[in-house]
């Protein structure tokens, strides 16, 4: 077991100096001089460009700039926002709640959907209930989600005015950000109405940056559930008398769920990558939209930044997720103890 | 000695394509795929016959017409018209060229890519192996689509590098693919044989082992080519993709998005059209993995 997760970290070493090498060549990428790139497009004094050259040490050779790069990385110095003057890292953790607030109740939202849409197409196999769910699933996950979005605000916001348009709350309620969580805060505030804005605001965001996750769940639970249907100690376990709904609930669905945490680890990739569309479409102000707007700003010390801290929070996520693989598997857990 | 008294049914030797299409035709969801997708490739060949109105030509009397059969609407104006008076119809149809064309290329890009890395990493394994299986990590720990994003910000907005950033981003897939692939058959008997019959190292990769990897990466294949589809109609609807007045889907949706709550159909119908062709060929993709995974196949 030990022996596994050390093999697992070790792995990691070489994707993350990767991951920083991309970093910091993609503002060497960009056409161009990249101080003029760094300093925005108003331009720089020369007094200035000779600073910035100090500063990011474009006059020493390319490796050494990388290592003094990986430096400051390595002590949380990710530069500072172009458009704002403020660190990187003070913006990211400013922002990151509402990403991680969003993406939660997203997750939720799909596991709690899609585990029993699995579980009840495989249950029932070549059924129209099975055919009706898959197609469901496979309407989701073909699921432009940017349409989607627009399509919800049509309909629930537009036609039947259920549900605010865009924000995190409502603009007449103020919330110290204590922990950043919008629910969290305005309960600790003592402040009930806000807090059922702020549930009310997260309605339609969850459900679209949640459909797709929802769709790849469902279709994982069902083959997790038939391929093991169809082992011998679920035949044992009905060849025993036991219930049906014992030996889907005990037997088959405990083996299954192995690899649908795997799939819902894998999600949190997915969230990332739907959070830059959803919050988008919705002005949510995490971190999906903060990065495309930096693009459009050309903010590139965020966007080089941003891209970093995101790759790498991924990637340590997929690391809990196989080593959580490990020791929720049996086969794994028992072979190398 | 046994006789045969029972004279089986004649089984003509079933050649391979026969044998695919009558696993694949048994999923009915994979057929309607199919002629969903047909159509749409006869609507973008024939876009210029098709197409009521030409694509960009704009109609100053009619702003927003809604469709015809909403109060206002008109049958000059089919699926009604933009914003600045363009035959929404007219649009969707040109459109399906780009969505295609994308995907296509898209999927090219990215199969000689991925598919030349993995067969190199496989074949070859040492340190040629480690330095390209690390690098398709690295890409594969970035989200698929803020790569993409950051890559056209890097490169310039525009469809041509929107597609060349969807292929950079994809083509891991196929290169894991592949190498698992070359390394599972490398080893068998087949491949010693012609090696020591003195095949070349790239008669080899290319034409001994390749072609028995062809399954897995049509699947691939046909996954990605919806995922392309997909991800470069999100470019677009972000402004970094296909620049207007191209009638690209998601580029419609990105200028149409303001007038939402007015004129739903010119939010509605572009997406649509995105999420019919994305689904067709999904539902081909579901179709061919039952149709040539040799696992699932029930003889």
């Amino acid at each position: 077991m030990l022996k596994y997760i050390l093999n697992r970290l070790l792995l990691v070493i070489p994707t993350l100096i990767g991951i920083t090498i991309c970093s910091f060549g993609f503002v060497r990428l960009i056409p161009g001089d990249p101080i003029l790139a760094l300093s925005g497009e108003r331009g720089v004094t020369a007094e200035r460009y000779a600073t910035l050259v100090e500063k990011y040490g474009f006059d020493r050779p390319i490796w050494e700039q990388y290592f003094r790069y990986l430096g400051q990385v390595v002590r949380g110095d990710f530069g500072d926002s172009l458009a704002t003057h403020r660190p990187v890292v003070e913006e990211f953790l400013k922002l990151f709640p509402a990403t991680v607030e969003l993406g939660i109740f997203a997750l939720i939202f799909a596991i709690v959907i899609g585990v029993p849409a699995g579980i009840f197409a495989a249950v029932k196999r070549g059924t129209w209930l099975d055919q009706g769910l898959m197609g469901t699933a496979l309407v989701g996950y073909s699921m432009p989600i940017f349409w989607w979005g627009l399509l919800m605000i049509i309909f629930f916001s537009g036609y039947l005015g259920w549900t605010p348009v865009s924000g995190r709350i409502g603009l007449q309620f103020f919330m110290k950000p204590v922990t950043g969580f919008m629910l969290v805060d305005s309960l600790l505030a003592g402040n009930f109405n806000a807090f059922v804005s702020a549930l009310r605001h997260l309605i339609l965001p969850t459900i679209v940056l949640g459909t797709i996750p929802l769709a790849v769940i469902a279709r994982q639970t069902r083959s997790a559930m038939l391929e093991v249907m169809g082992e011998d100690y679920v035949r044992t376990a009905r060849a025993k008398g036991l219930s049906g709904r014992r030996v889907i609930g005990l037997h088959a669905l405990r083996n299954a769920l192995i690899p649908v945490v795997t799939t819902i680890g894998l999600q949190v990739g997915v969230l990332m990558g739907g959070a830059i569309l959803t919050e988008t479409i919705f002005s949510w102000p995490g971190i999906g939209r903060w990065l495309v707007d930096s693009i459009y700003k050309r903010d590139y010390a965020v966007v080089q930044n941003g891209l970093l801290i995101v790759a790498v929070i991924v990637m340590i996520v997929n690391l809990f997720v196989d080593l959580l693989y490990a020791v929720i598997n049996p086969r794994i857990r028992v072979q190398s103890s | 000695m046994s006789t045969v008294t029972n004279a089986p049914e004649t089984h003509k030797p079933v050649s391979g394509v026969r044998e695919f299409w009558h696993y694949f035709s048994q999923n009915r969801g994979a057929v309607i795929g199919l002629i969903v997708l047909l159509i749409m490739v006869l609507i973008a060949l024939f876009a210029p016959v098709l197409a009521p109105h030409a694509p960009e030509l704009q109609y100053r009397d009619a702003l927003l017409k809604p469709p015809a059969w909403q109060e206002g609407g008109s049958w000059t104006y089919v699926l009604g018209t933009d914003p600045v008076g363009r035959d929404m119809l007219s649009r969707l149809m040109y459109g399906a060229r780009f969505s295609l064309v994308i995907g296509v290329v898209v999927v090219v890009l990215a199969l000689v890519g991925g598919v030349t890395l993995g067969l190199v990493a496989g074949y070859f394994r040492g340190w040629v192996d480690i330095v390209i299986m690390r690098v398709m990590d690295i890409i594969l720990a970035f989200p698929s689509l803020l790569l993409a994003l950051v890559l056209v910000a890097v490169l310039g907005p525009g469809l041509v590098n929107a597609m060349l950033a969807i292929a950079i981003v994809l083509q891991p897939h196929f290169a894991r693919l592949v190498r698992a692939a070359v390394m599972a058959e490398s080893s068998r008997d087949y491949v010693t044989s012609a090696r020591l019959a003195g095949a070349s190292h790239l008669r080899l990769m290319l034409v001994t082992i390749l072609p028995n990897c062809v399954a897995p990466l049509i699947v691939q294949a046909t996954l990605s080519f919806s995922s392309a589809i997909l991800d470069a109609a999100a470019l677009g609807f972000l402004g970094l993709g296909a620049q207007p007045p191209t009638p690209e889907w998601g580029t419609m949706l990105a200028t149409a998005r303001e007038f939402i709550l007015r004129a739903p159909w010119v939010v509605t119908f572009p997406g649509l059209a995105i999420l019919i062709t994305v689904l067709a060929i999904n539902l081909i993709g579901d179709g061919l993995r039952d149709a040539l995974d040799p696992k699932l196949k029930r003889s």
